[in-house]
């Protein structure tokens, strides 16, 4: 037995114990923060490498030409109705590398560099001003000013994602001597020893591989490449402009950390790209054509319009089909379906049917819908069927568990005073479970959004050119978007892929956050 | 609907009580031996019961012993249990209710019920009490389901306290004027006869007075049948009183009887408190 002395407050083994339950209860809590907190930084982890890869897509470049609208070169003789213009790309595009060649006159001789230089553009990026001057004839013969986006790696080059690149500011050039060619030999007292520096610790980490790396050295539109390098002079190919302007000018000079042969972009492209740069003809602006463009081979070009709007349709479908009959179906097996061995059954599958892998819904609705229905493919009426059937138990369940919340003393009231089996349900126990149905049909929805694997059984992962005008057109929807961008080799679709899928969260974000306000309006305590 | 209590005929009264005062004139429903079914368990046995007009009847017993079983067959919501099976007749103005043959939607708009927790629509005071005459199509008019709405909260003692917030939600009553809310619910479908299953069971003293006065008033109109935990509810409210225990009628009759001389040893064990 204890001391009596220390009485029931001082009993050291029940003290003992009761440290020891208030251990277990912090350690409890520790783990819960702490599971908590790992859940918060994988969710912030995925925010924000997704956020930040798509912020590099929120904008990208633009280029202006300056051109006049040749009616010779447009619309030819036997080429000038306004359809044929409006698809005369060669026509527009050889205007834009006309005024791209004015611009840089070197490159007018040579033909790889002419060929390098029309690449500052993708030939489809005229379309729109073709539609434009088809749908506008009077613009023929006038100067107009075309905005098209830069090539999607010079852009990439522009955001600083294309290379690595150290990028320092030198000294005051003095003199500039023409040597052989394009080649100059440009000097200064100490002019250079900021990049030979560099250079020098480069090589100290990479070893020779610097040498292959290039170095451009840049005043206002001129730039030209480092062939040689001391601390008080420099030999450069200039690559475009006027070598004259180097002298009296402090240069900047560019280390790009990838050789030339290993990248999408050549030295002369970047020179001609900082030139116009310079010249104030590229300006970074919002990346509306990704909400405004379909689908394109040419990231720059490219837009989520058409998926947009194909999971619109789709959802639409879905909502259509899915809701009323999860609605039906869950009233009449809540409120009215006898309790038997049937109803068991049918209640455990629709349990089983929510747990069923989507993309056997897919292979479902392939063999059904396209193989015995004959239904086309691609189209968002049949991937709507497809998710109407994955989405079905889940809305299912959700509005039982809703009507099942609603208190069978209503029930037993309506009753009460003489309302039939119906009118009580649908008088008070279906408003009553309203809003959780509404609740578990846009979560069931929100799933069905983000759903790929369905729809690429069924064709939805097409390449969609054209914005779907209706459920039966062919259409692709944004996850399945992503998925086929993610896939794409080139490097610029990996912030657009990003961008797609801060896009399909938005939509995410809007269904919760109704479900949160239906909750916080509606929800009825009892 | 509106057929008066005297025209019953009083052939159908077995007269099991040979003193009966001039109130308890004839059974305004009979029961002839009910046997109620949970699947294959027995709740109640071979009960028979007149229940008499314009008084009030108490069913007491203690919990579990097929009071509330009982009273929910006057107006079959027993239907409403899959697994429940009445039988036996249940007689009322010559028709046996207990019959499928009879519609309970029917048979309820006669045989109103006021449950044991208050339980108003989540709606408005007004929508609740018109609720019952809209789906009856008993007011022809607006004017005239006013009018019903407003002799409901009347005769349940509640209009004066809620007739300046008719749209307000019925929640936001307190629990002995959602009651009475409950009550005035029943009325407003015009019934002949009220079920009520352990009415003031939720309520304060103070609200549960109120409810028994109400009572009181109403049995001047109605048949009413109370099922009540409380024995001295029973023998404030109830001018008859019959003791249920397991399922069997241990014994009914006049409340005075019951309560000053019972017949049976069980009836006095139980009210005297020995068990239950």
């Amino acid at each position: 037995m204890t001391n009596l002395s220390a009485g029931p407050f001082r009993n050291e083994k029940a003290l003992a114990r009761l440290r020891k339950r208030r251990a277990a209860d912090t350690r409890f809590r520790l783990y819960g923060l702490s599971a908590i907190g790992f859940a918060l930084a994988a969710l912030s982890l995925l925010v924000f490498s997704i956020g930040a890869q798509a912020l590099s897509a929120a904008t990208y470049h633009v280029v202006k030409y300056d051109v006049v609208l040749d009616a010779a070169v447009i619309a030819p003789k036997g080429k000038d109705t306004p359809d044929q213009i409006s698809r005369n790309v060669d026509g527009f595009y050889s205007l834009v590398r006309e005024n791209l060649k004015d611009t840089f006159p070197d490159a007018r001789d040579d033909r790889r560099s002419s060929r390098e230089l029309g690449e500052l553009m993708t030939r489809l990026a005229v379309l729109p001003t073709a539609r434009k001057v088809a749908d506008n004839p009077t613009l023929m013969g006038q100067k107009i000013t075309i905005t098209a986006p830069l090539n999607d790696d010079l852009d990439l080059y522009l955001k600083g994602a294309a290379s690595p690149q150290k990028k320092v500011k030198l000294g005051k050039v003095v003199s500039v001597e023409a040597e052989t060619g394009r080649t100059y030999r440009l000097a200064g007292p100490a002019a250079f020893k900021v990049i030979e520096s560099l250079v020098s610790a480069e090589r100290f980490e990479v070893g020779d591989a610097v040498d292959r790396q290039s170095i451009l050295l840049t005043t206002g539109a001129t730039t030209g490449k480092i062939s040689d390098v001391t601390t008080d002079s420099a030999v450069i190919d200039l690559l475009t402009g006027n070598a004259d302007d180097f002298k009296g000018a402090t240069p900047v000079a560019r280390l790009i950390g990838i050789p030339q042969s290993e990248r999408n972009v050549t030295d002369q492209q970047i020179a001609w790209t900082l030139a116009l740069k310079d010249m104030g003809r590229i300006s970074r602006v919002p990346h509306l054509s990704l909400l405004t463009h379909t689908d394109s081979t040419y990231p720059e070009l490219a837009g989520a319009l058409a998926a947009i709007v194909g999971s619109l349709l789709t959802m639409f479908v879905t909502a259509f089909i899915a809701v009323p009959i999860g609605i039906f179906a869950s009233v009449y097996l809540e409120e009215f379906a006898p309790r038997n061995r049937v109803t068991e059954i049918i209640e455990v599958n629709i349990n089983n049917l929510a747990a069923v892998p989507s993309i056997v819904f897919g292979l479902l609705g392939a063999a059904v819908f396209l193989g015995f229905f004959g239904l086309p493919r691609s189209a968002p009426l049949v991937g709507g069927l497809v998710l109407a059937l994955l989405t079905l138990p889940t809305i299912i369940i959700a509005s039982r568990a809703a009507l099942k919340s609603v208190p069978p003393s209503i029930r037993a009231a309506a009753l009460g005073v003489g309302a039939s089996k119906m009118q009580s349900v649908f008088h008070h126990v279906l408003p009553l479970a309203g809003p959780g149905i509404f609740t578990g049909a846009i979560l069931g929805m929100a799933r069905a959004l983000g759903e790929t694997a369905p729809l690429l059984l069924i064709g939805m992962v097409a390449f969609v050119a054209d914005v779907p005008s209706g459920p039966t057109d062919e259409a692709t929807a944004l996850p399945v978007l992503i998925y086929s961008w993610s896939t794409n080799a080139e490097r610029a679709w990996e912030p657009m892929t990003a961008a797609v899928i801060v896009i399909l969260l938005m939509f995410l974000i809007v269904m919760n956050g109704i479900v949160v306000l239906l909750r916080r309006r509606f929800e009825r305590r009892w | 609907m509106e057929s008066t209590v005297t025209s019953a005929p009083p052939a159908t009264s077995p007269g099991t009580q040979a003193n009966e005062p001039e109130r308890l004139t004839f059974p305004r429903i009979e029961c002839r031996d009910i046997n109620v079914f949970y699947g294959d368990k027995q709740a109640i046995f071979d009960i028979s019961l007149p229940i008499p007009d314009r008084s009030v009847t108490a069913l007491i017993g203690p919990s579990g012993c097929g009071k509330s079983t009982f009273l929910r067959c006057l107006n079959r919501m027993n239907d409403t249990i899959e697994s429940c099976r009445v039988e036996g007749q249940i007689i009322m103005d010559g028709e046996n209710i207990n019959d499928a043959a009879i519609d309970p939607v029917l048979l309820r708009s006669r045989v109103g019920m006021v449950f044991q927790k208050p339980n108003p629509f989540p709606k408005s005071i007004y929508d609740n009490i018109s609720y019952g005459p809209r789906i009856h199509g008993l007011a022809a008019s607006r004017e005239d389901l006013d009018g019903m709405v407003e002799k409901s909260l009347r005769r349940a003692g509640l209009w004066e306290e809620v007739k300046d917030r008719l749209t307000a939600p019925a929640n936001s009553l307190s629990g002995g004027q959602q009651q009475r809310l409950c009550i005035a619910r029943a009325i407003a479908v015009q019934p002949e006869v009220i079920l009520m299953d352990e009415p003031c069971s939720a309520l304060d003293p103070v609200a549960t007075a109120r409810i028994e006065e109400l009572i009181d008033e109403l049995r001047k109109r109605y048949c009413i049948v109370i099922v009540t935990h409380s024995m001295q509810q029973a023998a404030r409210v109830s001018q008859r009183t019959a003791f249920f225990h397991l399922g069997i009628l241990v014994e009914m009759g006049e409340t005075d009887q019951i309560f000053t001389n019972p017949r049976e040893r069980r009836t006095e064990d139980y009210i005297t408190g020995r068990f239950g």
